[in-house]
């Protein structure tokens, strides 16, 4: 327990900093003065009321001070100050405003004592401060904090703020953070059980670990009472715990889309075996780092800006890059897609050891632009904002690309070409340039891939090994030829892995997942939306 | 008539001349490196010896893949792990002969585990004290792996670009599940340090010199073998299979059955490669499992030749000497060096060095028993028998077929 | 009808593909030692009728039965093919790596397992036989070339032969003069008759001069079903099969 009122106590002179206002300053020095005169904790105790019954929050710096046993005497002139032991001297702090003040030689300081009555006395009038604060975020953080370490010290002060509180939300908040003290205390049964029952309304994992231990220390009623309120919450965690697996693997599956989705054009769609696709995704990376260098050296305020100017630039350097690849290798290979593997493959050992020397085999430092960093929560899921920024590009590059396939007259061309090159080629369609053309764009989605997966993994030259397998396995299980299989596969696989995750451990879980794709193309060789007939089998 | 045929001129003569000079070879390094007074010109130094040997174990995983990939058409991005498989069998022997000799001096549990906190010995290690288990265990774990994923795989059809694909998700899931501490086989570490084999000492020159006996005559061994098995009636059947998959069912073969048993000879000859390398290098570890290490196998055996027997070998003895030469001189082009070679093999010289050879020289009288392995697939037709090599693109790249070219079904 | 005394009973057989039906609700009945030509226009269902009979493409619904009493629907195309059932694909297909003489040996009757194979010993009786295959097809001179250096036609006539080498019940071949001069033609048509005499044979072709002179009963498909069956000069008088197929 002792540990949790540190943290505590840490947490609300945090708080405490936020706000402050109230009594003249001089009113509180003269106050603060006092401690010079102090002999036994009993005085210094009564200093701490007095300080604290003045209702300003610029107090709570020297009482979090003394707490910690940081408050000083400087003996020359019985000033006090806030200490921080250096190497050889102490370093001064003015008490209320916190500004430094010199410093001075142990020798020539007294260290103000606390015991831990005294330190609950502060803790105390620390609580009661941040209850009061007019800042409902404030007060909400304070209740917070007394829920984590409950304390029966904390019932009278809680209750007081209870009575004064008008806000719904911060008000249960309260109660639940009363229900954890008196939990704690030596209360009635009958208020303890009331109390569990508000705790296990609260539902969320702190509340677990506070019954937990409610259950391992009390007997009778109130110990079945805590018994039935865990299992009662805990299957309610299960459905979250469900709901955030849910979520992690559907960011599985969006990083598992975004890099296999160029690959669902040229592979499934032109079927060309690339395998220097992972290499166009750490184009687009490494063009991202480019960009942000730039952006950093010359024009820094342009960072959040970043990402969505190296898109275009990573789209034309990796689609570049593809297209020098269809005209310069795999227009002669075409009708042989072994030896475009292997010819490929021989590609992507050539760009990796190009950016190797380049940029060096060292991970480049990317950055989060601001509205990618930080998460939020909804319930018990905790969502983090690149994640979702991933998401949510990865739909849209997957919606455009449905679009531009279905819908313009240049998908209606690469698609003809597909079904019957013969037939579209005495039709008027330049061939050459659509098998070209539809590469370059396979390639510079994967580049694009390459901006947003350079936000979440490391952005070194063998980043896109670590994603060619994992692509190629979503395109074959989802079906080639097919958009909408390679949503599904990439989507399916992400969650299936990351169910597998918590009994099996992230590698066998990823085991697990490879071998079952394996057994499944020998169920289904051609995919899950596999076309059928004997248009296929030819 | 095998012997008959072995003394025939052309191809034939060709495989002899190369069990010839693989058993001379046996005999004379390790008599140039045991015999020779160091300072004579002759004198092959232990390294050297060492090297060449593992070059050899190189040579015979690249023959491996021939007999899969030149024969039959099955790209096997997975031999690399058999390759593996057959190097940790080895590896568990040599681990097991250390005894109480190992840093902690635990008569019974290799160093790593009792690192681990092993308090016994896990079952699948039991029996690799036993020189002629571990033997057994190089010939049945790959086989039996290669035997259970192509009963899979060539049962539900699954062809061309697919398998070769399959065959690298389950290299890199093995490679995954080595590198767990908890599988039992040293983790990231591996297995090293390794002490005797057969009671003599792995480190000294005389083992070095019989162990690349060992791989010489292995070698030679298994030409011998590829080139019975490549010239019987089955054979014959198994490129059939390879140019025509669905005719050879329609005469009543199974050719899932004649895949199968390709792919595990294959597989298991990949094993023995794999276990004469291990005591040559000391070490097996999961890095072997790298699907790159698959691939650059199958680039061996192209730069050769497919489809040749003879050709493999070169290709895996002149690459590896090459990476050897440069990783030495050059280490930052070695990887231009090899995308560069992919590519070009692949453009350039689709039928590899011995192909190319036996083009150049025209109707040698051996068009039947070098069979142009891609004459089936080059729609593009790079290279005839009487021009040099032009590049000229694909005359209709849409039309192709997932597998070899099958009867067209259309009305 | 009776299954008894035919060797090939199709009933209400229908396949589809995404929903195309290629075949639909069609029946079919060979007798023994009867030889068929089956005509129809492009995708009235012919070879995709094929598949089934040999077990690459699974009918959705109806029987197959083959000598009166085995389900083809139960067994792969290399059971089919050992149960004597022979096919020549449309576009030819011979093994272009391996000889004439090797593509015959690779096709006679004998067993399919592996381990046979990898110790085979060629004997007199199997000599014997090729000799004889090779001379039927005209092919003997040309015994140790490779297949790939062959005519179009001369593939289709070594494809036949690899037929004949399987010594099967029942001959299925797709179209095979396409591609043929008119001697070529002719000189089919008599091997074809040759061989209709002790095997049961089924004829896809679209060469209506060829068909005539095969002088056998012809069967219309269109549309996945049968149109029309008859003598040629029956089936060519139907006002049905002028409509969708010979044209006016």
């Amino acid at each position: 327990m002792k540990i949790f009122h540190a943290m505590g106590l840490t947490l609300l002179l945090i708080l405490a900093t936020l706000s402050s206002s109230g009594a003249a300053e001089a009113d509180l020095r003269a106050i603060i003065a006092k401690f010079a005169t102090v002999t036994d904790f009993s005085q210094t105790g009564a200093v701490v009321q007095e300080l604290a019954a003045t209702s300003d929050r610029a107090v709570e710096r020297p009482l979090a001070a003394l707490a910690d046993g940081n408050l000083y005497i400087r003996m020359a002139d019985s000033m006090v100050f806030i200490g921080k032991e250096g190497d050889e001297n102490v370093q001064l702090f003015d008490p209320l405003s916190g500004e430094a003040a010199g410093e001075a030689s142990p020798d020539d300081l007294t260290q103000i004592g606390v015991n831990n009555t005294l330190r609950r006395t502060i803790r105390d009038a620390l609580g009661t401060l941040t209850l009061g604060s007019k800042d409902p975020t404030v007060r909400i953080a304070a209740a917070d904090t007394m829920f984590k370490t409950p304390d029966a010290a904390n019932i009278q002060p809680l209750d007081v703020a209870i009575a004064g509180e008008t806000v719904a939300s911060v008000k249960a908040l309260l109660e639940q953070a009363r229900a954890a003290s008196i939990l704690v205390s030596d209360q009635p049964y009958a208020d303890k059980l009331a109390a569990i029952a508000v705790i296990g309304a609260r539902g969320d994992r702190n509340a677990v670990s506070l019954l937990t231990f409610v259950e391992a220390n009390a007997s009778g009623d109130v110990k079945e009472a805590a018994t039935a309120a865990i299992a009662s919450i805990n299957s309610t965690l299960a459905i979250w715990d469900a709901g955030q697996n849910i979520w992690y693997g559907i960011s599985l599956g969006s990083v598992l889309l975004l890099a296999a989705i160029g690959l669902a054009i040229t592979f499934g769609v032109m079927g060309v075996i690339n395998m220097a696709h992972g290499e166009m995704v750490m184009l687009g990376a490494y063009t991202t780092f480019v960009v942000q260098q730039v952006i950093r050296t010359s024009f820094p305020g342009l960072f959040d800006w970043s990402l969505i100017i190296a898109l275009p630039l990573a789209f034309l350097v990796a689609a570049f890059v593809g297209l020098v690849i269809e005209r310069g290798i795999i227009r002669f290979l075409y009708g042989r897609p072994l030896e475009t593997l292997l010819a490929t493959w021989g590609v992507s050992l050539i760009l990796q050891q190009a950016v190797r020397s380049i940029f060096g085999p060292t991970n480049q430092e990317v950055g989060n632009p601001s509205w990618m960093s930080g998460s939020f929560a909804i319930g018990q899921l905790a969502i983090t904002w690149n994640r979702l920024w991933i998401l949510v590009f990865a739909l849209t590059v997957f919606a455009v690309l449905l679009y531009l396939m279905k819908r313009t007259s240049w998908g209606l061309r690469m698609r003809a070409v597909t079904a019957n090159r013969r037939m579209a080629a005495s039709m008027g369609i330049r061939t050459p340039w659509v098998d070209a053309l539809t590469f370059a764009l396979g390639s510079g989605i994967a580049g694009i891939a390459g901006v947003a997966l350079s936000q979440i993994d490391n952005v070194s030259p063998n980043l896109g090994r670590g994603y060619i397998i994992d692509s190629f396995m979503v395109v074959v299980f989802g079906g080639v030829g097919n958009l909408w299989g390679t949503l599904v596969g990439a989507f399916s696989l992400g969650i299936v892995n990351k169910f597998l995750e918590p009994y099996a451990g992230a590698v066998l879980g990823k085991i697990v997942v490879l071998v079952l794709i394996i057994l499944f193309i020998q169920k289904r060789p051609r995919g899950l939306f596999a076309l059928k007939g004997r248009a296929v089998e030819a | 008539m095998i012997t008959g045929r072995f003394f025939a001129p052309g191809a034939d003569r060709r495989i002899a001349i190369t069990i010839f000079v693989l058993l001379a070879a046996a005999i004379i390094v390790p008599l140039l490196n045991l015999a020779v007074s160091p300072a004579s010109a002759f004198y092959i130094p232990p390294y050297m010896v060492a090297l060449t040997g593992k070059y050899l174990c190189y040579a015979l995983l690249a023959l491996s893949l021939d007999l899969v990939w030149g024969y039959c058409g099955i790209l096997s991005l997975g031999h690399g792990a058999f390759f593996a498989l057959g190097g940790y069998a080895m590896g568990m022997y040599l681990m097991r002969q250390i005894g109480s000799r190992g840093v902690y001096g635990n008569p019974v549990l290799p160093d790593f585990m009792v690192f681990l906190n092993y308090k016994e010995l896990p079952w699948f290690w039991h029996g690799f004290d036993h020189f002629w288990f571990a033997a057994l265990m190089v010939l049945a774990v790959p086989g039996l792996l290669a035997f259970v994923f192509g009963w899979f795989a060539f049962r539900s059809r699954v062809t061309g670009v697919y398998l070769s694909i399959i065959t690298q998700a389950m290299t890199y899931a093995l490679l995954l599940a080595f590198f767990r501490n908890d599988m039992g086989f040293g983790g990231n570490n591996g297995l090293t340090d390794f002490k005797d084999i057969l009671g003599f000492n792995v480190q000294a020159d005389a083992t070095r010199s019989a162990l690349f006996a060992a791989s010489a005559v292995t070698l030679a061994l298994a030409v011998f073998v590829t080139w019975a098995i490549v010239g019987s009636k089955y054979g014959k059947l198994l490129m059939a299979v390879r140019d025509a998959e669905s005719r050879t069912r329609f005469l009543g073969w199974r050719a899932e059955n004649v895949k199968l048993f390709a792919f595990t000879v294959s597989a298991v000859m990949a094993g023995i490669a794999g276990a004469l390398y291990v005591p040559q290098v000391g070490i097996i570890n999961p890095g072997e499992f790298e699907p790159s290490n698959s691939i650059e196998v199958v680039i061996w055996a192209a730069v050769g030749g497919r489809g040749t027997i003879v050709g493999p070998i070169i290709g895996a003895l002149l690459v590896n000497a090459g990476k050897s030469w440069f990783t030495g001189v050059l280490p930052e082009l070695w990887l231009f060096a090899l995308g560069g070679l992919f590519v070009a093999v692949t453009l350039l010289l689709p039928k590899g060095i011995v192909g190319m050879w036996d083009s150049w020289r025209g109707n040698a009288g051996t068009p039947r028993a070098v069979p142009l392995a891609d004459k089936a697939h080059t729609g593009a037709g790079l290279v005839s028998a009487t021009s040099k090599p032009a590049r000229s693109p694909a005359r209709n790249p849409g039309e192709w077929s997932w597998s070899d070219p099958e009867p067209q079904a259309a009305e | 009808m009776s299954k008894s005394n035919t060797i090939l009973y199709l009933d209400g057989v229908s396949v589809s593909f995404d929903g195309f039906r290629a075949i639909n609700n069609l029946s079919l009945v060979l007798d023994k030692g009867e030889m068929r030509a089956i005509i129809g226009p492009n995708g009235a269902g012919k070879t995709t009728m094929m598949d089934i009979v040999t077990g690459k493409t699974r009918p959705d619904e109806g029987e197959v039965f083959f000598d009166g009493q085995v389900d083809l629907t139960r067994h792969d195309e290399a059971e089919i093919a050992m149960m004597g059932i022979g096919r020549k694909f449309q576009k030819p297909t011979v093994f272009e790596s391996h000889s004439v003489e090797d593509n015959l040996m690779l096709a006679l009757k004998g067993p399919r397992s592996i381990f046979p194979a990898l110790f085979h010993r060629r004997f007199a009786a199997e000599a014997r036989r090729i000799d004889e295959i090779l001379g039927v097809i005209r092919l003997g001179d040309k015994r140790g070339d490779l297949a790939a250096s062959l005519s179009h036609g001369q593939k289709q006539w070594l494809e036949i032969g690899m037929l004949l080498a399987q010594d099967p019940k029942l001959l299925l071949v797709d179209e095979p003069v396409a591609g043929m001069t008119d001697a070529e033609t002719e000189e089919t048509a008599r091997l074809l008759r040759d061989i209709a005499r002790d095997h049961s044979v089924i004829v896809v072709e679209h060469d209506m001069h060829f068909v005539r002179e095969l002088g056998v009963k012809v069967t219309c498909l269109h549309e996945g079903s049968v149109l029309s069956e008859g003598t040629l000069d029956f089936v060519s008088a139907d006002e049905r099969v002028v409509e969708v197929y010979l044209g006016r």
